[in-house]
């Protein structure tokens, strides 16, 4: 059975449920940070492969911006979150319950 | 099944350990193996990129995730010192929250293929995500939203040295 969109779709899918997964379940604040960065991951490569198997090129321009977002994203999340450690001493959402610093 | 069909599933089977690793490593809950799995996530994520002959993006990923995003994640938690997190138990309202919504999800995901039409079995794509042909895009139809997504990265730059001064106000 020749490889085609729909196995590239099922690894996608798998991909986000794990992520979705780790979001749900760690409370570290830094895993489930990485847990994010997964589910997009997951649709970057749906969106190759819809690009691919539909010989168009927009696709992946949406991914290559996806990714630029993903890093700012990054940069300032990682900030925050030293910020809050900074004020809680803690990076565990169980911790993290009020809104007041 | 030609060899570029098994490397598929290397690759993908490659993605999908290491993405579980990340998220439910039964050896360690030590957030610096997260990040490394999450590394070779990428990196096998990046191989079935050229597989898709997304040449640039497979490229872009290697370098932008697996380098400068993932040392920004060391970086955080070397910074952090966190010690006492391994010693956290998983709730169980948790895990099981977890598994209905992602067994919720993946029935939907799997539902959803189904109903699709089968793919017809088209010629081989000759779409080549090449730099050329995907810097050709960029400076032409996307040239306004690249200049937008400078102006974002000058931002988040921004934004991050002040969130990180030392006395936030």
């Amino acid at each position: 059975m020749n490889v085609g969109l729909e196995h590239y779709l099922v690894v996608s899918a798998l991909l986000f449920a794990l992520g979705l997964f780790g979001v749900i379940t760690r409370r570290n604040l830094l895993v489930l940070y990485m847990s994010l960065e997964l589910m997009l991951n997951s649709a970057n490569l749906a969106l190759v492969s819809f690009s691919r198997f539909n010989d168009n090129l927009n696709g992946q321009v949406m991914v290559f911006f996806i990714i630029t977002v993903a890093a700012a994203e990054v940069a300032v999340g990682l900030a925050l979150i030293v910020a809050l450690y900074r004020k809680r001493r803690s990076a565990h959402v169980e911790d993290l319950t009020s809104m007041k610093l | 099944m030609g060899p570029p069909d098994i490397l598929f599933y290397v690759f993908a089977i490659a993605t999908l350990v290491f993405g579980a690793l990340v998220v439910a490593n039964p050896f360690s809950r030590n957030p610096v193996t997260s990040a490394m799995f999450l590394v070779l996530t990428i990196i096998s994520m990046a191989g079935l990129f050229v597989l898709l002959h997304a040449f640039f993006l497979a490229a872009v990923q290697v370098v932008v995730y697996a380098g400068a995003v993932m040392v920004l994640f060391l970086f955080v938690i070397m910074l952090l010192d966190l010690k006492e997190e391994d010693q956290r138990k998983i709730k169980k309202t948790g895990l099981v929250a977890g598994l209905v919504s992602v067994g919720a999800i993946v029935a939907i995901f799997i539902r959803s293929l189904l109903a699709s039409a089968p793919s017809r079995d088209l010629a081989a794509p000759q779409l080549e995500g090449s730099t050329f042909a995907l810097g050709k895009l960029l400076f032409t139809d996307y040239l306004l939203p690249f200049e937008i997504v400078s102006i974002l990265l000058l931002v988040a730059m921004v934004g991050v040295i002040l969130l990180s001064k030392k006395d936030l106000k």
